[in-house]
């Protein structure tokens, strides 16, 4: 099997994850806009899916059709998935800088037309649930072992397709579908409690029928025992409630709303760089 | 082309005519994938659902959920058919049309049933008089509206291979047969089911069976209406257009579907800008009310009638 699963120290995981993070900050104070606070709370889960073995696909070919799928449903986090799939080999690292410029693959939000190799293109909130079950149901019906990951923002679960999407899974256990919601308690107009409260978020999930799994998001230990799990798991598809800190990384962007949608000036790049060094 | 009498003898609703065709595809491919939101017997999807149970996802009322699905369907590669009435799924799923199908050129079949008044008794809340304009403003759509069984059993076959998204418009009304059995569908491509040399009417759905009722009644009285199945709204058969006007100088495009947005603006955007031409418009203006299918298009002027007082206004407007 052509898989690209290569075992990784949790040290190198941890090298990539701060190179990531540079990326990212880079990306954002490059472009001037864009969504720093977000790409920087799901580092940890992409690079586990994407480097940590998890996620079995090949950037040397990929619509190698029983590869793994990951679809970004916050789109507007795609620094992160951008960073990651250049670094994957996917797409030219030296390019990430052009983000959100014009005629740039790296658009503001996942667009397939650019980067083909992406599974959706995001952006519009709430619907890469139902993409990735749609995906999920495909694969069964191929008996294809390729699973689906999604990754949930904790604001965008606010959207009611959502639990269209949550009602749906269940009912058709698919439980080659895995969701992870990145619940980093932060989205545009403030704390999320403050804004729609999403809590009990654990509860919400199982009683819709999911395999619910808790897990510091920012843990790659925990990360890597959440999937294993969640590829034994049978009859019922699994949802990740990934705890994780908005900015994660970046001491002055650690949970403070302002960063959901600003991008860091030439002084604060310079800073958050200089954090991220080594 | 000769013309021909038609009888126009009743046939089953194209609703029907498309869960027949839907069952046939799931036959001949297994790849057909079907999505319903809980109107499967409404829908006809029923039969392929009984024969195909695992090809087959119930999605229970949640039209926006089901777009996605089917997108994700279509996106690894299934002939993914999502179907309901089709205020619902245009409506209710429009967003999800847009992000997860017309933008990232995913080739999902949208199948819309219960479209127009002639619905009946069920009222405007399930009618749909939008759907032609919904679907025409997303790119990269083919929109299609065939008129009979004979044209919904090829259309739906033709959407199952395009390689772009389709929205499929069918109706709960039984229609007239108009078209021959061996009749021959191309999407993009209409057919002149009557020639004519005074006025030509452009008509898609259950309009095209009463444009020929329009046309064999004026032919009594010397007036040569030529009479075009304009089965696919977008992309439109615009050399069709630009014949029909030099030929005849005049059209009537009638539809059971809002004026505004519907096909005739669009026939006027493409005689606008081939060969210009006078033009009257046979359609939908506001939402209708309860009632039986006949009597509702009676009364909101969607009948043969409606038709020859169109050409009646368009013919004295014609150009030397």
């Amino acid at each position: 099997m052509a898989t690209m699963t290569q075992t990784r120290s949790l040290v190198e995981l941890q090298a990539i994850a701060k190179t990531i993070r540079r990326h990212i900050i880079e990306m954002t104070g490059a472009a001037k806009s864009g969504h720093p606070g977000g790409s920087l709370s799901a580092v940890e889960i992409l690079v586990s899916l994407y480097f940590g073995g998890h996620l079995r696909h090949d950037p040397r070919n990929p619509q190698w059709k029983d590869r793994d799928r990951f679809i970004l449903s916050k789109g507007h986090a795609c620094p992160v998935l951008y960073a990651v799939m250049a670094e994957s080999g996917y797409t030219p690292v030296d390019q990430l800088t052009t983000l959100r410029k014009m005629g740039s693959l790296y658009q503001g939000h996942p667009d397939r037309r650019f980067i083909p190799s992406l599974e959706a293109s995001t952006g519009s909130l709430g619907q890469g649930l139902s993409l990735a079950l749609g995906m999920g149901l495909a694969a069964r019906l191929d008996r294809s072992p390729s699973k689906t990951f999604v990754v949930l923002g904790d604001g965008e679960i606010q959207e009611g397709q959502i639990w269209e999407a949550a009602m749906f899974g269940a009912y058709h256990k698919t439980d080659n579908v895995c969701a992870i919601v990145d619940n980093n308690r932060i989205q545009l107009d403030g704390f999320v409690k403050d804004i729609m409260a999403v809590e009990p978020l654990a509860d919400k999930w199982q009683a819709f029928g999911w395999s619910v799994i808790e897990v510091d998001g920012h843990s790659l230990e925990e990360l890597d025992k959440a999937f294993e799990q969640f590829r034994s798991t049978e009859g019922k598809p699994t949802a990740v409630i990934a705890h994780t800190v908005k900015g994660k990384g970046v001491s002055f962007m650690e949970n403070n709303p302002k960063w959901h949608g600003t991008a860091p000036n030439a002084e604060e790049t310079a800073a958050a760089l200089k954090e991220l060094a080594g | 082309m000769t013309k021909t009498k038609f009888e126009l003898k009743m046939g089953p609703a194209t609703r029907e005519a498309f869960g027949k065709a839907l069952a046939e595809l799931g036959r001949e491919n297994k790849d057909v994938v079907v999505c319903d939101a809980d109107l499967s017997k409404s829908t006809y999807t029923a039969a392929f659902a009984k024969e195909f149970p695992d090809r087959f996802f119930s999605c229970g009322i949640a039209e926006a959920n089901m777009v996605g699905i089917g997108a994700g369907l279509a996106s690894s590669g299934k002939i993914a058919f999502v179907s309901s009435f089709s205020c619902f799924v245009m409506n209710k799923g429009f967003e999800q049309l847009r992000v997860t199908s017309a933008f990232p050129q995913v080739p999902l079949k949208v199948v819309g049933t219960h479209s127009g008044i002639s619905i009946g008794e069920d009222g405007p809340s399930q009618m749909s008089i939008e759907d032609i304009a919904l679907a025409c403003s997303l790119p990269g759509f083919a929109v299609i509206d065939p008129c009979d069984e004979v044209a919904m059993k090829a259309l739906v076959k033709a959407a199952a291979y395009h390689p772009g998204p389709v929205f499929l418009r069918a109706g709960r009304a039984k229609a007239a047969i108009v078209h021959a059995p061996d009749q021959e569908f191309e999407i993009g491509k209409s057919i002149e089911l009557i020639p004519g040399s005074d006025v030509t009417v452009i008509a898609h759905g259950l309009l095209v069976a009463e444009a020929i009722r329009a046309s064999e009644a004026l032919d009594a009285e010397g007036i040569s209406v030529r009479v075009i199945d304009m089965h696919t709204v977008k992309p439109l058969d615009a050399d069709a257009i630009e014949i029909a006007a030099r030929e005849t100088g005049a059209i009537v495009v009638a539809e059971e579907h809002l004026v505004d947005g519907g096909l005739g603006v669009r026939v006027a955007q493409a005689a606008s800008q081939s060969y210009p031409c006078v033009m009257e418009f046979v359609g939908i203006n506001n939402y209708a009310e309860s009632g039986t299918p006949e009597g509702l298009l009676d009364k909101y002027g969607l009948v043969a009638r409606d038709v020859i007082a169109a050409i009646r206004r368009v013919l004295p407007r014609k150009r030397g």
